[in-house]
């Protein structure tokens, strides 16, 4: 059928079996916008607030349910309010894929009203992106941005669209859903290597991140941490990709991690990582990383292999498929003399006696007895996100979202809508005054879809992770971390149309969570913390697992 | 510090350059020098870079290479399997008490002169960098008015072409 580029646009996306985008109409984008109106009942359009919201709308979405995320915008000023939504995702290696309409092709390259080189200015944080010069090529476009986005490690994409391409007409032959690259396990060869690495280690470590997740890898991981006898830690990006029960698992290592996850890394003599990247926040000083440990590392991504530190075993492969060639090679053992080591370890963070209270601590461990199993939580960046990353019990994938590479502030309101509207779960955002601030107008966007949202803002009144830095390193010097506003946050959730309420006391929490999980739509819970709060343990900057600061005197 | 030819075969569209440009500038390889010619099929362009660095920098900058979809195959150009070459162009002020010295070193490195007024000789020279490199070494002594160089090209010896890294 004869269809405009605008219907093809939409037509494709539903054709590719996307249920809802993200987005916020404009000049350029006017005709997609038309044929979103025409195709409404099957294809669901959220309006945001801000571009940037929608980004992170659809990286939520994408987090959450492993589908790609679609967002849409206007060229000009909405496409670059898309960029730290699409940097964001890009460094989560989110699958997303990114439409913006430009102005038409004969006034590209003349400055003209609201045009901006957009796939010029997203070149580095996107995995490839597209400006469509023919109508003919539009349907395929989105069908290979599809394909990118989500085969071997996932990213965003960004397609490009002039206004008269989609106004502009042709032949429309509906396609089926794209699939992935096939999956490929690392080499053989490799492999063998590498089980010999494993088989001769007396210390083994089980590091996972994000790509864990996208490989669907776990059961995997749990057999081989049982056949090699291993602790398993992991970064940020794998923080709910095992029940945080399970009983090997450390949980988080690295900068804010736990501290038996950070000394048995850093005590391992075969540190095996599946799907992470050995980012500065999971090494600490890449110099004075784990110096004893031999490196097994499974990736997909080839470009990760001895980026970071150097791999004794380097393994480009799906981490799943790679982990099942692996496991018949590996000699089951106990290493009993390595278990009582980490039992040290596990013994000695179990030893600090948290103050009773309204301890950020304390609020996480009040809210994590209102989750259940599918009860996606959201963070934005900072101190309650590291807190989180440290308290949240979890019981199944995917239930964790937070902005781990790019720690985008502002991040959390976005994703947690996308998050509910991907799972239909109640959804909980873990914020701070700081990061909230910088994108609350998407309450608006909540209220509107009546979003069951439980928004937990750790209100501290200083931008705690910078002053946090500051009251370490910097002699206590708050420059600009002391924020001291005259935001009435109950006040301002009720302008917005949503609930909220304010607690000082950890009963007072408690109970303002029960209405809260209650509630219809969102409803915010302004939680007094104090501004000395430190995030602890701290691996200082530049430093190494022998620096990790425990304690901090009064 | 070692230096490296890498071959890269890549689709042949509108802004392909600038992709590739793009990844090297924003994780800061040492680019020398960059080649862009057309191929045997009017499908593929074909980028010859010539840099500088340790062997984790080559793999790194490889595998960085392969992540971008627009690039086909990647070959290391090693010198040993591989004919190098560069084109010179330089120009001399063509002094009389200069003169002979310069026309001998064309004839010894068996370059050409290609443009000679009463003020100015130009020179070709076609051949690896370290012949390019000393030939204006050897230029140094007299006056140079201006060089312009290729930068590398590059093909493996044999019957193997880049073609056969395709997958």
């Amino acid at each position: 059928m004869i269809l405009s580029g605008a219907d093809i646009v939409v037509r494709t996306l539903i054709e590719q079996g996307c249920e809802v985008v993200f987005g916020y109409p404009g000049g350029q984008i006017i005709n997609v916008y038309d044929s979103l109106y025409k195709y409404q009942d099957e294809l669901r359009h959220v309006l945001t607030a801000h571009e940037q919201g929608a980004t992170h709308a659809a990286d939520g979405y994408a987090r959450a349910t492993g589908r790609v995320g679609v967002v849409i915008a206007t060229s000009g000023p909405g496409a670059t309010n898309l960029v730290t939504g699409i940097a964001t995702a890009f460094l989560d290696s989110v699958p997303m894929v990114v439409v913006t309409g430009n102005v038409p092709t004969h006034q590209i390259g003349t400055d003209s009203f609201q045009e901006i080189d957009i796939t010029g200015i997203t070149l580095p944080i996107t995995k490839h992106n597209y400006f469509v010069g023919a109508v003919e090529e539009l349907a395929d476009t989105i069908r290979e941005a599809f394909q990118l986005a989500m085969s071997g490690r996932p990213g965003p994409v960004l397609v490009d669209i002039p206004k008269d391409i989609q106004i502009a007409r042709c032949e429309y032959e509906p396609g089926i859903p794209v699939t992935p690259d096939t999956p490929r396990p690392a080499k053989d060869v490799r492999i063998q290597e590498a089980a010999q690495c494993i088989n001769d280690a007396q210390r083994p470590f089980i590091y996972f991140g994000g790509g864990l997740v996208t490989s669907g890898a776990q059961k995997e991981l749990l057999e081989l941490a049982d056949l090699v006898d291993a602790p398993i830690g992991c970064s940020l990006m794998g923080v709910s990709a095992l029940p945080t029960d399970t009983p090997r698992f450390l949980g988080m290592q690295g900068m804010h991690g736990h501290y038996a996850s950070s000394m048995a890394m850093h005590h391992a003599d075969c540190i095996i990582a599946l799907g992470g990247r050995f980012n500065d926040r999971v090494t600490g000083n890449r110099f004075k990383f784990a110096t004893a440990a031999k490196i097994v590392h499974i990736d997909v991504d080839g470009s990760e292999l001895s980026k970071n530190v150097v791999a004794a075993h380097a393994l480009r492969g799906d981490v799943r498929l790679t982990l099942q060639k692996l496991l018949p090679l590996i000699r089951p053992t106990r290493r009993p003399q390595w278990q009582e080591v980490v039992e040290g370890f596990r013994a000695q963070e179990a030893a600090e006696v948290s103050p009773a209270g309204l301890t950020p601590k304390n609020a996480i461990l009040t809210l994590n007895r209102y989750l259940n199993e599918n009860t996606p939580v959201a963070t934005d960046v900072g101190q309650h996100q590291m807190w989180a990353a440290q308290t949240l019990t979890f019981r199944r994938c995917r239930r964790f979202l937070s902005s781990g590479g790019l720690g985008t502030m502002g991040f959390g309101m976005g994703a947690a809508i996308g998050a509910q509207m991907g799972t239909g779960e109640r959804t909980v955002l873990i914020t701070g005054d700081g990061s909230f601030g910088m994108n609350l107008t998407e309450l608006a966007t909540a209220v509107t879809n009546k979003v069951p949202l439980v928004i937990l803002l750790l209100n501290n009144g200083v931008l705690g992770m910078v002053r946090q830095w500051q009251t370490l390193f910097f002699d206590k010097h708050y420059s600009s971390t002391i924020l001291e506003r005259k935001t009435d946050f109950v006040r301002l959730a009720e302008a917005f149309g949503a609930q909220g309420e304010a607690v000082d006391t950890l009963e007072g929490l408690d109970a303002a969570l029960g209405r809260a999980f209650d509630a219809q739509g969102p409803y915010l819970i302004d939680c007094a913390i104090g501004k000395d709060e430190l995030v602890l343990p701290m691996l200082p900057p530049g430093g190494s697992m022998d620096d990790i600061i425990v304690k901090v005197g009064d | 510090m070692n230096r490296y030819i890498i071959a890269v075969l890549v689709q042949n569209q509108f802004g392909v350059l600038n992709r590739v440009t793009s990844m090297f500038r924003r994780r800061q390889f040492n680019i020398d020098t960059l080649t862009v010619s057309e191929t045997e099929s009017p499908d593929y362009s074909r980028i010859t870079v010539r840099f500088h660095g340790d062997p984790r920098t080559k793999q790194q900058l490889v595998e960085q290479l392969y992540k971008l979809p627009v690039v086909t195959a990647v070959e290391d150009m090693e010198p040993e399997e591989s004919v190098c070459r560069e084109l010179l162009l330089i120009k001399m002020e063509n002094d009389p008490s200069s003169r002979s010295d310069i026309l001998a070193a064309v004839e010894a490195y068996e370059a050409k002169s290609v443009d000679y007024t009463r003020d100015s000789i130009v020179i070709q020279l076609t051949g690896d960098t370290r012949r390019i490199d000393t030939f204006i070494n050897l230029m140094r002594d007299y006056h140079i008015l201006e060089i312009c160089r290729t930068g590398v090209v590059a093909l493996e010896r044999g019957s193997r072409t880049i073609r056969d890294e395709i997958s």
